[in-house]
């Protein structure tokens, strides 16, 4: 992190290139390949997550600043809910006889 | 880190703790959204007659829409570059751009909801409807709640100029608009895609 | 709409209610203006960003809401004592269990716990204040907000009646057409806001506000446990922000989030609902371990045994706390799979409960223990609570719990965790720290008899109805026939409640006596205090410190008594920078508050002009560039003389 870079911002550069290179390769695993669906699901998944990494680290630094580490375990810490909060949910309500469908 | 090369938003003890607690808050902001979806994932094949995600997303409006917010979030990451380089003008340039194409995204977005709801699907038509309208609602307000934000801060900022509180407010604001690029990367591919796919 | 579907009507209780609410604003307003204290309390208290005065007025709503909830259990406990007694009609006990429940967890328990939170973590800290403290002061007014439009319900509209739980399909507007629900959904969230701005403020005050030296191991417990309560506030808030927003727009939009008729799952409230209230258990149960750690050590005179375990076992417990929820309704029909794994996280969490009361055991042993009122709550928090954890580990049982749950078993169960783990804490604190909060203690002899009334009373309550709840009975009747034969076990329970009220009257009495007659010359550290908040004058100062505490170790403040090293240097005193009132706050709350009342009554086109209001107050906050004000060296040491006489 530094006050002044009269650098070309290429970090930042890179990190829009990649997302768009990203989304456009979800969009094309999607619809143009012939995995099932939940590869698919797994595939696209990933890139989401790469996405989020590079919006994270590369623009919104979230390890600069003396609050680094503890952004990077809040956010940790956040994304581990989410995923307590998404399958548990999921898991919960869609097994068993509560099942709706 | 010396105090030459802190950026001007960390300066004081008062900035780093909001920077900190935005932080905290965006945490909070990774609960709620979660629990939009894992709701939306509970209720998306519930469309009660109505129409499915298939029948109704169109997917080069959905690409538009993401274009215009990833490059938000690009011009948005120079505009906080332009300002630890201490450029207003600059600053000011990238961030306008910014809201303008935060208000593209809305735009196509209203756009998008007008039709659907001309396709029979309205908020009140099924748990399907209800869960979709609702997490891309959320995001959507958060959306117009940061455009008004930041041309509140660039009032300030074209008054007082780059200061240590103008700064370290622009900086949240960003954060604030990165996290919701963030988000909606999620929307795309877990709503739109995989409802178009599967 | 016509007069009697705004004003609730025909009911003689809730008549008298209406007068006697409408007598006594009419009174407290003719007070305020006759002694001429509208400036006064708009300057002082209504615009206060001082973290002690709007922790004292956490306090002060939270024993109002206390009255009020306590009132509906007195009803409750009053309507069960004999067979068929037709006291209540089924409506109106619904409506009463409700509100009980809502208010006690909600606007009782949450705000005596985050008021005294608030007065004493910034001191313990060695802090000014709070790292925001306006946001602080509208984190009070919101829930102050919520509480009262809440409350607005009992006379205006009518309460809500599906139980604190709101389980759809009866919390839809199908099965409660009225506007009771409304004003949960919406009073709830407008107060939920203000939690989760207490969450992120705590959180960020104790990770950078901490005076110098003190570091992660050397923090009081009690900052421990507010710092990880507040967490897990951060966690769950936003799941219950979402829960209530479907319901709010199942009612008030006509949506189907919950109606199976139209593809929605009204288990994904239950779902929801527990996701946030779970933790939210934890959220009202970790400080008060807080609290009761505090004042063990200090009345035991011996340092915490097993500092580090018991900021682990707390750790462990906010984790465990998020993974436990579905063991709220293990009867809707999940997998095997699902209740045996919920069953055992829910049985884990016994493990650093278990630890904590051992930590608490062997810190009293070989102490010299001093039974002040404050200890007493503490000792007999432990046996009680311990009942209450027990019970639950057999309700953690997946297959037992199909006999129990949903009887009065459970209600005694948490009952028994709930009232000696929060409710004793509070008492244990507000005696622990009132000298530090008024300048004065309370009556320790009148100390005395709260304590005894309440505990005996509390026990006399809630035993009975783990026997009742064995023998079949369901909670939320409110009615039963002679033969069951549960009318002594219940009529016995109907004494203990009545016996508990007289303990809360005896409070009440103890701090109108205090406040009259207690001697005003306590000292800085009137209980031979450990941690730093009792390092400064009592009352504690605006400023908190004259001078930055420099920590060394963990309990500094007790060794630097007995090294004679807490006297003050002139030299070191310098100016203190402290934050100026703000009007937006109580702006802001007030206007949340009046468009969530359009809301409840759905006059949308009102709700939209009145949220202007709330526009108009975000914006005037982002354009306020105050920089507070300073307190000199001069004014310091004149106010540091007053007690502590002349400075080095």
């Amino acid at each position: 992190m530094n006050a002044k870079s009269h650098r070309f911002p290429w970090n930042h550069l890179v990190g829009f290139v990649l997302s768009i290179a990203f989304t456009l390769l979800a969009v094309f695993v999607a619809f143009n390949t012939d995995f099932s669906a939940s590869t698919i699901l797994w595939i696209i998944g990933i890139f989401a997550i790469f996405q989020a990494a590079i919006q994270l680290f590369m623009f919104m630094h979230v390890t600069e600043g003396k609050e680094g580490k503890i952004n990077l375990f809040n956010i940790g810490s956040s994304v581990i809910l989410a995923l307590i909060i998404v399958f548990g949910t999921i898991w919960v309500l869609t097994s068993g006889h509560a099942h709706l469908h | 880190m010396t105090s030459q090369t802190t950026p001007l938003e960390y300066k004081s003890h008062q900035s780093q703790m909001n920077i900190l607690g935005f932080w905290v808050f965006l945490g909070a902001e990774i609960v709620l959204f979660s629990t939009l979806f894992a709701s939306y994932f509970i209720l998306e094949h519930n469309t009660a007659a109505g129409p499915s995600g298939q029948d109704i997303f169109i997917l080069k409006d959905v690409l538009i829409e993401t274009f215009l917010l990833l490059t938000s979030s690009f011009t948005c990451g120079l505009a906080i570059h332009s300002m630890r380089n201490h450029d207003k003008k600059g600053l000011l340039i990238w961030m306008i751009v910014t809201l303008l194409l935060g208000a593209g995204f809305l735009y196509m977005e209203i756009n998008e909801f007008i039709h659907y709801i001309h396709e029979g699907a309205t908020i009140q038509t099924s748990g399907f409807t209800a869960a979709f309208f609702t997490l891309l609602g959320t995001h959507g307000a958060h959306v117009t709640f940061g455009v008004f934000w930041i041309i509140m801060l660039l009032i300030q900022l074209v008054r007082r100029g780059i200061t240590e509180k103008t700064s370290s407010k622009l900086f949240i604001a960003s954060l604030y608009w990165h996290f919701l690029d963030v988000v909606w990367i999620f929307i795309f591919t877990f709503v739109y895609l995989k409802g178009m796919v599967m | 709409m016509t007069f009697d579907e705004f004003f609730v009507t025909g009911d003689p209780l809730i008549l008298a209610s209406q007068i006697a609410i409408g007598l006594t604003l009419i009174g407290l307003v003719a007070l305020v203006s006759y002694l001429k204290r509208w400036k006064w309390l708009w300057r002082e208290w209504f615009t206060t960003v001082d973290h002690k005065k709007i922790g004292i007025m956490y306090i002060l709503a939270g024993v109002l809401m206390f009255f009020r909830g306590g009132v509906d259990g007195l009803l409750m406990r009053a309507q069960t004592s004999r067979p068929e007694l037709q006291l209540l009609d089924a409506q109106h006990y619904d409506e009463i269990f409700t509100t009980h429940g809502v208010i006690m967890i909600l606007f009782m328990a949450m705000p005596l716990l985050i008021g005294i939170m608030n007065v004493v973590i910034p001191l313990q800290i060695g802090a000014r204040d709070v790292a925001f403290p306006k946001l602080n002061a509208l984190s009070f007014w919101l829930f102050f907000a919520g509480a009262m439009l809440f409350n607005l319900s009992f006379v205006i509209g009518g309460s809500p009646d599906a139980g604190w739980t709101s389980y759809f399909p009866l919390a839809g507007k199908e099965f409660t057409p009225g506007v009771g629900n409304n004003y949960y959904a919406i009073a709830l969230q407008i107060a939920g806001i203000g939690t989760l701005a207490t969450g992120i403020n705590f959180v960020v005050t104790i990770i950078k506000m901490r005076a110098p030296g003190m570091s992660w191991m050397k923090l009081p417990i009690f900052v421990w446990t507010t710092f990880i309560t507040s967490i897990i506030i951060v966690a769950a808030f936003p799941i219950f922000t979402v829960a209530l927003a479907y319901m709010s727009l199942d009612r008030l939009f006509g949506t189907h989030f919950f109606t199976v008729a139209s593809g929605g799952d009204p288990m994904l409230w239950l779902n929801l609902f527990w996701l946030w209230g779970h933790p939210e258990v934890y959220i009202v149960v970790l400080p008060a371990f807080g609290m009761f750690s505090e004042v063990i050590a200090t009345f035991a005179r011996k340092n915490l045994y097993g500092y580090k375990s018991m900021v682990y076992a707390v750790a462990g417990i906010a984790f465990l706390s998020m993974l436990v929820w579905v063991h709220h309704f293990y009867t809707m029909g999940n997998s095997a799979a699902v209740n045996s794994i919920f069953s055992l996280t829910t049985m884990m969490i016994a493990i650093p409960t278990g630890v904590k009361i051992f930590n608490w055991l062997f810190t009293l042993r070989k102490g010299r223990i001093e039974f002040s009122t404050s200890m007493l709550w503490a000792l007999a928090f432990i046996p009680c609570f311990t009942i209450g954890g027990v019970t639950g580990v057999m309700l953690a049982m997946a297959a037992a719990d199909y006999q129990y749950h949903n009887t009065m078993f459970l209600v005694a169960h948490f009952h028994y965790v709930l009232i000696p783990g929060v409710v004793f804490a509070v008492f244990a604190g507000l005696y622990y720290w009132w000298p530090k909060m008024f300048g004065f203690k309370l009556n320790e002899k009148i100390g005395r008899w709260h304590f005894w009334l309440f505990v005996i009373g509390f026990n006399l309550t809630f035993m009975p109805m783990f026997f009742v709840g064995l023998d079949g009975m369901s909670r939320r009747m409110y009615t039963y026939s002679e033969s069951t034969g549960w009318a002594p076990l219940l009529g016995l329970s109907a004494i203990g409640a009545l016996i508990m009220a007289a303990g809360f009257a005896a409070l009440c009495y103890n701090i109108y006596w205090s406040f009259r007659y207690a001697s005003r010359d306590v000292g800085n550290d009137p209980w031979n205090g450990r941690t730093l908040e009792w390092a400064t004058a009592s009352p504690a100062p605006e400023y908190n410190f004259a001078v930055e505490p420099q920590v060394e170790q963990l309990d500094d403040f007790w060794h630097k008594k007995k090294q004679g090293k807490t006297g003050l240097k002139k030299s070191e005193l310098k100016s203190v920078h402290m934050p100026s009132n703000s009007w937006t706050p109580i702006v802001l709350a007030v206007a949340f508050g009046v468009v969530g009342f359009f809301l409840v009554f759905e006059w949308f086109t009102l709700a939209v002009i009145a949220s202007i209001g709330i526009i108009v107050g975000l914006v005037a906050n982002s354009f306020d560039y105050d920089e507070g004000y300073h307190i000199e060296p001069e004014e310091l040491e004149e106010e540091e003389r007053k007690w502590r006489g002349d400075l080095q």
